[in-house]
């Protein structure tokens, strides 16, 4: 039961809001020392792990990319696109970059989306911009709370779409470790076999999500609604 | 003598330049010199790896984290050491054009992953085909750069400055996703998973074909919580749980149980702050003050994609 003392570090860490890096790197320490290595040999142990997961760390390779189109008024100009669309709200301007991520998704066509490359610079300003406009309907504002709101959805949208996309496609890492694995085990099965049966999951996810979604484009109407009246009492009385 | 023309330490080698060149802006700015030597320290982690020997390597880690937790000022907004360029609401001429090089990205990324690794210029393979992605990413950043750079034509210096911005704004959680996958090699060597599963399969109810599958479905969900990562979990979980209780002992269908077993794993992975890079980077990229506030709008979907994946399982591997 030793080696479970790292968990129970992660556990008590992340519940006591520390810093999640030196929370994670005490944790490595601790369960190496607890399976009877020396701190020397643990940091070692660390350290390579750590240089052969480089890979993980390459979505940053974007940064001066996005930076520099954020530069030049990208996310003004995201905003300003939507708002061009009459029938753009957030709920439906999120519910279709899920719907995009999750198609392009099982396409494997991974590498269309991601955080850094489209959440912030293109899908949050959108999100807003059509709330934005929403608000002006309504002579309103978008709180900052609300904002944060559609930015963590945003988030939301583009990590649904890509998990219960990706699995359909059958040369992805996913399918082809499940059947790795089953083959180590005597068990031979087709890619294509397991990429039908994240099929259902995968619309499931789309009615789920996307229904959420379009539930937020209420929640937005009324936001937009109640904030002037609660600043400005002559706005009141005019009840959605 | 290598054994592809690209390999992927020429793309760790252009992040190495990357982060060293932040790490430069940092040096120069006064009063930010932890942040020069952490983003430095990255950068020397990225360009020579493998030549500091595994403990020089976990040193440095160490005292990158040490910087982290005292005294790079986080992921708080203050730190931001140039105030953000105003953003121009007119266009400057350049119009939906703007969008160009975010496209270009993930278009030359994909072709490149697919085109790469079947090209060989004089006998010798131009990547290596499990780098393909990687390198093709490497490439569709430059492509991407470089379209920015002829559509905005910016200063010299405003692709690094602009870098630095965006680092800044997402401060240590940067290097979070690599030290937990770290973790998790550790963990595995450590034998974690192994307890974990008996641990499942002892005290937790598999009698009846349902009840196997609840238990294999959400103990996917919660290893790969407490991992941050389905595919550590799945190993574990199907050889402890998946294949013995609900394949052989029950008689489930193994496609379908394997299959949905990684999905349920997934439903972990929307829940967890250990998938850091699904759910802590975005939340500090886009500047929420929680920083758990994706996860929260996340947990409503997870835990109806859990019940249907264990529904579709239990229909599905067991058909009557």
């Amino acid at each position: 039961m030793l080696p479970l003392i790292g968990i129970l570090i992660v556990v008590a860490g992340f519940a006591l809001r520390l810093n999640a890096l030196l929370v994670v790197t005490v944790a490595g320490m601790a369960t190496g020392v607890a399976s009877g290595q020396s701190l020397p040999q643990v940091v070692a142990a660390f350290g390579r792990a750590f240089v052969e997961n480089r890979y993980v760390a390459l979505v940053w390779l974007v940064v001066p990319v996005i930076g520099l189109v954020e530069r030049g008024g990208l996310r003004a100009r995201a905003r300003a696109l939507i708002r061009q669309v009459p029938a753009a709200t957030p709920g439906r301007v999120l519910l279709a970059y899920l719907a995009l991520r999750q198609v392009t998704s099982a396409l494997g066509l991974v590498s269309l989306g991601g955080h850094a490359q489209m959440v912030r610079p293109v899908v949050a300003p959108m999100a807003e911009g059509a709330a934005e406009r929403m608000a002006e309907r309504a002579g309103g504002t978008v709180t900052t709370g609300l904002r944060h709101r559609l930015r963590a959805l945003a988030a939301s949208a583009d990590n649904v779409g890509f998990f219960f996309g990706e699995d359909v496609f059958v040369a992805i890492g996913a399918i082809l470790l499940i059947r790795g694995f089953l083959e180590q085990n005597g068990i031979l099965v087709e890619p294509l076999q397991l990429a039908r049966w994240a099929i259902p999951t995968a619309l499931v996810a789309l009615a789920v999500h996307g229904t959420r979604l379009l539930w937020l484009d209420r929640a937005v109407a009324r936001a937009v609604a109640v904030a002037p009246a609660a600043t400005d009492a002559s706005a009141a009385g005019e009840a959605p | 003598m290598s054994p592809a023309l690209v390999t992927l330490d020429q793309v760790y080698l252009l992040m190495g330049v990357l982060l060293l060149g932040v790490a430069w802006g940092h040096a120069r700015t006064p009063g930010r010199w932890r942040a020069a030597l952490f983003w430095g320290g990255y950068g020397v982690l990225f360009v020579a790896g493998p030549q500091l020997g595994d403990l020089g390597a976990g040193c440095l880690v160490l005292a990158m984290v040490g910087l982290a937790t005292w005294g790079l000022e986080g992921r708080s907004a203050a730190a931001s050491p140039a105030p953000p360029a105003p953003e121009p609401e007119g266009d400057r001429g350049i119009g939906n054009r703007l969008f160009l090089p975010v496209l270009v990205v993930p278009v030359v990324t994909y072709l490149g992953a697919l085109w790469l690794p079947g090209v060989t210029l004089g006998g010798v393979p131009l990547v290596l085909p499990k780098q393909g992605t990687q390198v093709a990413l490497g490439a569709a950043t430059v492509a991407g750069l470089l379209t920015a750079l002829l559509l905005l034509r910016p200063p010299a210096r405003a692709p690094l400055d602009e870098s630095r911005r965006l680092l800044d704004a997402v401060g240590w959680a940067a290097v979070l996703p690599q030290a937990l996958a770290a973790l998790g090699a550790l963990f595995a060597a450590a034998g974690v998973g192994t307890v974990i599963a008996e641990v499942a399969r002892d005290y937790l109810p598999v009698g009846t074909p349902l009840a196997a599958v609840t238990t294999y479905a959400v103990g996917m969900a919660l290893f790969t919580i407490i991992m941050g990562n389905a595919f550590a979990a799945f190993p574990v979980m199907t050889a402890g749980i998946g294949l013995p209780l609900v394949v052989q002992q029950h008689g489930g269908d193994v496609v379908v149980v394997s299959a949905l077993g990684m999905l349920s794993g997934y439903c972990g992975t929307l829940c967890t702050p250990m998938a850091a890079n699904y759910n802590l980077v975005p939340a500090a990229l886009l500047e929420l003050p929680g920083r758990h506030s994706v996860i929260r709008e996340q947990l409503p979907t997870a835990a109806c994609l859990l019940a249907a994946n264990i529904a579709l399982m239990w229909w599905g591997a067991f058909p009557r």
